[in-house]
């Protein structure tokens, strides 16, 4: 017991007597907490929309008006040609063409149906189907208003209708920061884990110190031990670290029990730690060693259902993701932070977390050895 | 001359003999993009819905059918109470439900309104908001149909997902994963490339031999402007035969763009290299200052139009943003050089830029 002591003893004071350290703890966490929060963000306002509007009648202009009055979109361009238009998006001026063809209002009147053509460009997916969610909310919305003007409050009432009322829980203003906060946690303990652990023994090994312990009597369990357990306080002290940011900076709600978020945080981050040990006894300089960690952080962060949901992947990857320790603990601190679940609805993937901590240090250990 | 093919040999021999970075270095390109290809995409379908029917009659079922064979819900389970509605979302395999008002058909024959609501899990706010949108377009269509020729007036929009009619990840990956491992490959390793001869001393060796400064730089960066160029071919040739994304514009001017780009990368590579001396903090500005935003600020992912306005002029000196540009213009609308002059313009002042600033900083002198 005293050896792993005075293990943790030496790797602390490495860790700290190296002047780059503290800036890293510190610094790093604000600034990505601050950048990616409002970089990563979906949240459409100031879609730009260049307007066809060929019928030029009291109708489409009150349709151009509504979307010109929604804080979503922002009518750039107003043109009579097709390929204006399409040119305009070309350039990536507009993000999509609302167009109105010749005849709408007196089709509306006479055949009680008239088409209009909403043109997204959907180079990202993403915003595309955002955009189409919500220019055909206003559009629905005209449709009703258009009615009542024209036939009087009656219309609604005379029609069978059925009253659709939607409700957003958790989150009433979809407010997107709420959900990225939780996960760009998750982001800030495991990059900083991977790092620490990833070129840790790596380096020893480039130094060549590696050769002085592995003439000493320290057994390797001993010294894994050593190595994992200061990081894994930095890293825990990291995430308090994160989650009092994201409260004071950006009011995140914390629903669940705080104790459940560092219990499952304490288990992930045994698999982080794990994981880039065993990177570190594999490779032999740490310039291989930060390249395979790049490879797989690349991966497992943007299969960890970070920026896309893991629902919409086929089957197959989502059976791959099972060995994505990022997506079990970005699942569990958002459905903690933000839902309030409790043990009993995370516990398919924290039970997934243990066995995955259990195994990969296991390995780790096995994996390194003392006899070159 | 001799001299100088001698030495771009060796820079040959150093990278070919390291096989775990090779294998890596055209690995990676392959298999996130097969990855992110096959497994990214923002098409919402099999949504799990679960249903508090309240009325349990004709029209609420046909309701309920015809939400679930929309093809964007899979019946997760049916509720029996309100309470059960905050613990189903807590599990967090349901996204949405949606709840039928008591004596449904009987109030919709004879008050004309009966009520459904439709509640989305907003944890995961997007989602949420396009979930309740299909929804609730269902709904309007079926009361359409109920009430065909009743209903006056109706506006008809048609949505058409120009460029990328499937709304696939691939558009946007095949043009992020190029910005990043071009970067990757020629900013990062030929920064480490040159710190490491730094490190090891052997730069001194270089130094007083007859290759003069600009002969070394040169021979450092020739092996990785073909790697990265190797690269960029894979990438671009697995979008087309893999994931068919198009290339509607010129091939040359995008294989041009890219030279420009990796040219670019290596001049930065250059500069960082030149100002640090461990491969260390190299690794670390490249990783911290190249990265993040290349993957974050660069609208790989995230539109930039989208960020708030300090970040949006953050965004400007990103080179990345400007490539990414070039290459989603060239590949998915088609247009030509008189739409990208400016970008393109903006990527070559970066590299003179870099360049200048990596020669004054160069020292040939011995510490």
């Amino acid at each position: 017991m005293n050896t792993i002591l005075f293990i943790i003893q030496k790797e602390f004071i490495q860790v700290f007597r190296n002047r780059m350290m503290l800036p890293i703890i510190f610094v790093v966490p604000l600034v990505q907490l601050i950048i990616l929060v409002n970089a990563a963000t979906f949240e459409m306002k100031n879609i730009k929309v260049s307007v066809i509007d060929l019928d030029l009648s009291s109708s489409s202009r009150k349709l151009v008006s509504k979307f010109q009055g929604s804080p979503f979109f922002m009518v750039k361009n107003v043109s009579f040609s097709d390929k204006e238009a399409e040119k305009e998006m070309k350039k990536g001026n507009v993000d999509m063409i609302l167009h109105i063809p010749y005849g709408f209002e007196r089709r509306l009147v006479k055949e009680n149906a008239a088409k209009i053509q909403v043109i997204v460009n959907a180079i990202n997916g993403a915003s595309a189907g955002l955009i189409d969610a919500y220019s055909s909310m206003i559009i629905l919305d005209f449709n009703r208003q258009l009615l009542v003007d024209f036939m009087g409050p009656d219309i609604l009432s005379s029609a069978q209708n059925i009253n659709v009322s939607s409700n957003y829980w958790y989150n009433p203003k979809l407010n997107y920061k709420t959900y990225m906060v939780p996960g760009i946690l998750c982001l800030l303990v495991t990059i900083i884990g991977f790092l620490l652990s990833g070129m840790n023994i790596v380096r020893e090994k480039e130094i060549g110190t590696i050769e002085q312990i592995n003439v000493t009597p320290i057994r390797k369990v001993q010294f894994i031990a050593g190595k994992l357990l200061p990081f894994w306080i930095i890293s825990l002290f990291e995430l308090a670290f994160g989650l009092l940011v994201g409260k004071l900076l950006f009011n995140i709600p914390i629903i669940g029990s705080l104790w459940l978020i560092f219990l499952s945080a304490a288990v992930y981050i045994f698999v982080i730690l794990g994981f880039g040990l065993l990177i570190s006894t594999m490779t032999n300089t740490q310039q291989q060693s930060m390249l395979v960690s790049f490879f797989f952080m690349v991966i497992f962060i943007l299969m960890s259902g970070l920026f896309t949901s893991i629902e919409s992947m086929p089957v197959w990857a989502q059976n791959l993701d099972r060995i994505n320790p990022i997506a079990y603990f970005i699942r569990i601190m958002r459905m903690v932070m933000l839902k309030g679940s409790d043990f009993h609805d995370i516990r398919d993937s924290f039970y997934s977390l243990v066995v995955y901590a259990l195994a990969i240090v296991s390995f780790a250990v096995w994996r390194y050895r003392k006899v070159t | 001359m001799k001299r100088f093919t001698g030495f771009v040999i060796k820079e040959f021999y150093h990278i070919f003999r390291d096989y775990r970075t090779l294998l890596i270095l055209f690995g990676m390109p392959a298999v996130q993009l097969l990855l992110f290809g096959y497994v990214v995409t923002n098409e919402i379908k099999d949504a799990k819905v679960a249903i508090y029917d309240q009325s349990k009659d004709e029209v609420t079922r046909k309701l309920t059918e015809k939400v679930l064979s929309s093809g964007y819900f899979i019946l997760e389970k049916n509720l029996g109470n309100y309470n059960q509605i905050g613990p189903t979302f807590r599990e967090g395999k349901t996204k949405l439900v949606i709840v039928f008002g008591s004596n449904f058909a009987e109030k919709l024959q004879r008050e004309g309104r009966a009520n459904i609501q439709i509640l989305g899990d907003a944890s995961d706010p997007n989602t949420a908001n396009i979930l309740v949108n299909y929804a609730s377009g269902i709904i309007n269509n079926y009361l359409i149909s109920m009430n065909s020729g009743q209903v006056p007036m109706r506006i008809i929009p048609e949505v058409r997902m120009q460029y990328n009619p499937g709304l696939k990840g691939v558009f946007m990956f095949v043009p992020g994963i190029m910005a990043m491992l071009l970067m990757l490959i020629s900013a990062l390793m030929t920064s480490l490339s040159i710190t490491r001869e730094k490190e090891l001393g052997t730069m001194e060796l270089l130094l007083v031999s007859p290759l003069r400064p600009i002969q070394i730089i040169i021979g450092k960066v020739i092996p990785y402007v073909v790697l990265a160029f190797l690269d960029a071919c894979i990438i671009l040739g697995m979008g087309k035969f893999v994931f068919g994304v198009p290339i509607e514009g010129s091939l040359i001017l995008l294989l041009a763009e890219s030279l420009l780009y990796i040219t670019m990368a290596l001049s930065l590579g250059i500069l960082i290299s030149s100002i640090t001396n461990s491969q260390q903090v190299a690794m670390t500005i490249s990783l911290m200052a190249l990265m993040l935003p290349t993957i974050l600020l660069s609208g790989f992912i995230f539109p930039v139009e989208n960020m708030p306005v300090i970040l949006q002029w953050f965004c400007q000196i990103m080179p990345p943003k400007y490539f990414i540009t070039i290459i989603k213009d060239i590949m998915l609308k088609g247009n030509g050089f008189i739409y990208l002059w400016k970008e393109s313009l903006i990527l070559a002042v970066f590299t003179v830029m870099f360049i200048l600033i990596s020669i004054r900083k160069f020292k040939i002198r011995l510490a």
